[in-house]
């Protein structure tokens, strides 16, 4: 037993324990307060889209920390997997009437279908790096914004019938279930906190497995030396690829749960501004710290909603703040002094 | 042992923060009694306060405190507490916006102000029921689905495909010699809608449309030549632009340089060009736009409503303003005939109101004898307005 638990708080399983452990008891004092206290409407409405924006932050981290590439398109996977999970979960409304059931499946849907598109976009994205991977990324996302804009769908008595650019159905009865620039609308919301809950852990699972395991390894240190990692025998493009495919997988499962918590959803709402909102939560929690990525999309995302009382200046404190703390959180002086204060502490306490 | 330190103080500092915001919570609509016989309502509001749509949010707000202060200085048994929140025209700012605005205790709406928050929200004001009408929210998905109505939302300006089809009706009146170019934006909820709509009366109607594959995007949107020189070229001598005031002041500059010079014809989007920061009001000379409101007429309530704007906010205010003030006058008067006051059922308030909206006829400054159908959409006559000398003047 104590070997156990000196394992999940040596230094190589540290972060993972506190990843856990942190995520864990959020949510359960977050649940104990829902049904003892009770919580503002507010807060509740935020808690699906800090989970959404949480596991993107952290499948991003996954190319831009871990592996070490920059990609300016995760949004576009967000799209493909919210947009995913809202036409299956139109589809089986009627078959599957069970909430989570369904919501299960559509989530599915929406990772596996986002995986796809990672594997096939990776194929020529993968053999550039740095700055061209970025801007081919870039214009993957437009890309996919593109297409869902101009994409209609619907369903009848005839079946799923689709057509492009501009509106031709002729719906019997049926549904429209992707209306081009106006995305999807009237759609069921099966996301809930607890689901969202499951998903990070999912995600923390799998990122922790990964960085743990040899391809994790082999992604790190081609990241840090590509020619010694060649040298070795490992193939860089395949581990980028396992990267970049897991990273687009986790992506997609943050647009699903991000789009059947809204009963409509635009693709506009996945533009540049959103792959690029995620990449300053990555930045923001430190490149490859998992919990420093959880923690900063957490405060970042809830910060504006906060500020709402300073009105017309909400937005002006909101950029002052993210100025303030990335200085102070590259400044050598202010590191010293975090350490000094740790050492008083912890040093004190450890003698104890 | 430091991260662990740090994790919890972030944690501890969100969730404190976010335990403050919960005070206001839990009360539906309470208020304390204000003594003789007056009850305040709490009046909410979602709109752009903030990026690129923000002169609607902002005329919004500002006719709407126009209407409340007048009301609550005068004599009325109903008095309004207004509050308005931000959502930048984003869906998911809008619901937390409405959260907000829910936690605060609001039992009437004005909604949002824009198409793309509002569908957002049109499920949450329908589950809570809390009776909203929306001063500019143009989309259907406010008001109903294709697989249900929303009985508590209503309208105060046009449908999209409402608008479509009367800028078709108008053009085949008054324009239809007139070759016809479309320029639009694709994957914008509002512009897409009414260009549907245009097209499909467009050809009912016999106009001669020769271009009509003008859509541009968000990303798109600061570079036109390829439209307007398409348009051009097609001998159009009449463009239309159903598209917000924002990337037709670029057209209409675009169109000036290339000495391209057809009528321009724009929707209520178009309202608000004038007071466009850094734009050039020679350029929108001649413009037409159909709206429901003139500011130039010469009605008692139009001057007193466009004298009382002027003088608080030094402008003339355009046609998202008169809309709203009108929503905050019709509500007032809904909960005058349901005869609102303190200690009034809150569970019934919404069926209330809707069905004196659906029954009721109001006079106000965007029209005459209006009426709310049963799916929320306002019945009301589009006027057009041409711009000469920087200001709008009936084109009738």
């Amino acid at each position: 037993m104590k070997n156990i638990f000196k394992n999940l708080f040596s230094k190589k399983n540290l972060s993972r324990t506190i990843s856990f452990l942190m995520v864990t008891l959020a949510y359960i004092l977050i649940e104990v307060m829902m049904n003892t206290v009770g919580m503002s409407r507010l807060f509740k409405s935020l808690l699906v889209p800090t989970c959404c924006y949480i596991i993107l932050a952290l499948s991003l981290n996954l190319v831009v920390g871990i592996s070490g590439e920059l990609s300016l398109g995760h949004a576009g996977f967000m799209a493909i997997g919210a947009f995913t999970a809202v036409i299956v979960s139109g589809l089986t409304l009627t078959t599957v009437t069970n909430d989570i059931l369904r919501l299960i499946i559509s989530v599915a849907a929406g990772s596996i279908v986002a995986g796809i598109f990672g594997f096939i976009i990776s194929v020529p994205v993968l053999k550039l790096s740095g700055d061209y991977l970025a801007i081919v990324t870039l214009a993957f996302g437009q890309i996919i914004k593109s297409l869902i804009t101009n994409i209609y769908l619907g369903i009848d008595s005839k079946g799923l019938q689709m057509s492009f650019v501009t509106n031709t159905l002729n719906l019997e009865g049926g549904k429209m279930l992707l209306s081009g620039p106006m995305g999807a609308t009237d759609t069921a919301k099966i996301s809930n906190f607890t689901s969202g809950f499951v998903m990070i852990l999912i995600t923390l699972f799998v990122i922790y497995s990964m960085i743990n395991s040899k391809y994790g390894r082999a992604i790190m240190s081609a990241r840090d030396n590509r020619i010694a990692a060649e040298s070795i025998g490992i193939s860089i493009t395949r581990t980028k690829t396992l990267a970049f495919v897991v990273s687009s997988i986790l992506a997609g499962m943050a647009g699903a749960l991000y789009a059947l918590n809204y009963s409509t959803l635009q693709p506009a709402k996945f533009d540049f501004n959103t792959s690029i909102l995620a990449l300053v939560y990555v930045v923001f929690g430190g490149l490859g710290n998992i919990n420093g990525t959880i923690i900063s999309t957490t405060i970042l995302y809830i910060l504006p909603e906060l500020l709402r009382s300073l009105q017309d200046y909400r937005m002006l404190i909101y950029a002052i703040v993210l100025i303030v703390v990335m200085q102070l959180t590259n400044s050598a002086k202010v590191k010293n002094y975090l350490e000094k204060l740790n050492k008083k502490f912890f040093r004190k306490g450890a003698a104890e | 042992m430091k991260k662990l330190l740090v994790v919890l103080l972030a944690m501890l500092c969100v969730l404190t923060l976010a335990g403050c915001s919960n005070g206001g919570s839990g009360n539906g609509g309470n208020n304390e009694p204000t003594g003789d016989e007056t009850v305040t309502v709490k009046l909410g509001c979602s709109g752009p306060l903030s990026g690129d749509a923000k002169v609607y949010g902002e005329a919004v707000r500002n006719a709407a405190q126009i209407a409340v202060d007048e009301i609550n200085a005068s004599d009325s048994k109903i008095k309004f507490d207004f509050r308005m929140e931000d959502d930048e025209a984003d869906g998911e700012k809008a619901v937390s916006a409405y959260s907000t605005l829910f936690d605060w205790g609001m039992q009437v709406s004005l909604f949002t102000v824009t198409s793309g928050s509002g569908a957002a929200v049109a499920a949450n004001y329908d589950e809570d029921g809390i009776f909203a009408i929306t001063p500019s929210g143009s989309s259907t998905a406010l008001v109903y689905t294709e697989s249900k109505n929303y009985p508590g939302n209503f309208q105060m300006c046009f449908t999209d495909p409402n608008q479509g089809v009367a800028s078709a009706d108008y053009m085949a009146a008054n324009f239809a010699d007139k070759k016809i170019a479309v320029i639009y934006k694709s994957d914008d909820v509002y512009s897409a809608g009414v260009y549907e709509k245009f097209v499909a009366e467009a050809a009912a109607k016999n106009l001669n449309v020769v271009y009509k594959d003008g859509a541009f995007t968000d990303d798109s949107s600061t570079d036109f030549s390829t439209q307007l020189t398409a348009a051009k070229d097609a001998g159009a001598d009449l463009v239309y632009l159903p598209i917000y005031y924002q990337p037709a002041s670029l057209i209409l500059k675009q169109a000036k340089d290339m000495d391209y010079a057809p009528v321009f014809f724009g929707v209520d989007g178009m309202d608000g060009i004038l007071t466009l920061e850094g734009f050039d009001t020679s350029l929108a000379e001649g413009l037409y736009l159909l709206t429901p409101f003139a500011a130039d007429a010469s009605d008692e309530a139009t001057v007193h409503f466009v004298k009382a704007f002027q003088e608080k906010y030094g402008e003339v205010p355009n046609q998202f303003a008169a809309d709203a003030y009108d929503c905050v006058y019709a509500i007032k008067q809904a909960l005058e005939n349901i005869g609102y006051k303190e200690g009034y059922a809150t569970n019934g308030l919404c069926e209330d109101l809707a069905a004196q909206f659906t029954s009721m006829t109001f006079n106000g400054v965007t029209g005459e004898n209006m009426t709310w159908a049963e799916n929320g959409e306002v019945s009301k006559a589009p006027k057009a307005v041409v711009i000469t000398n920087g200001v709008y003047v009936s084109a009738d």
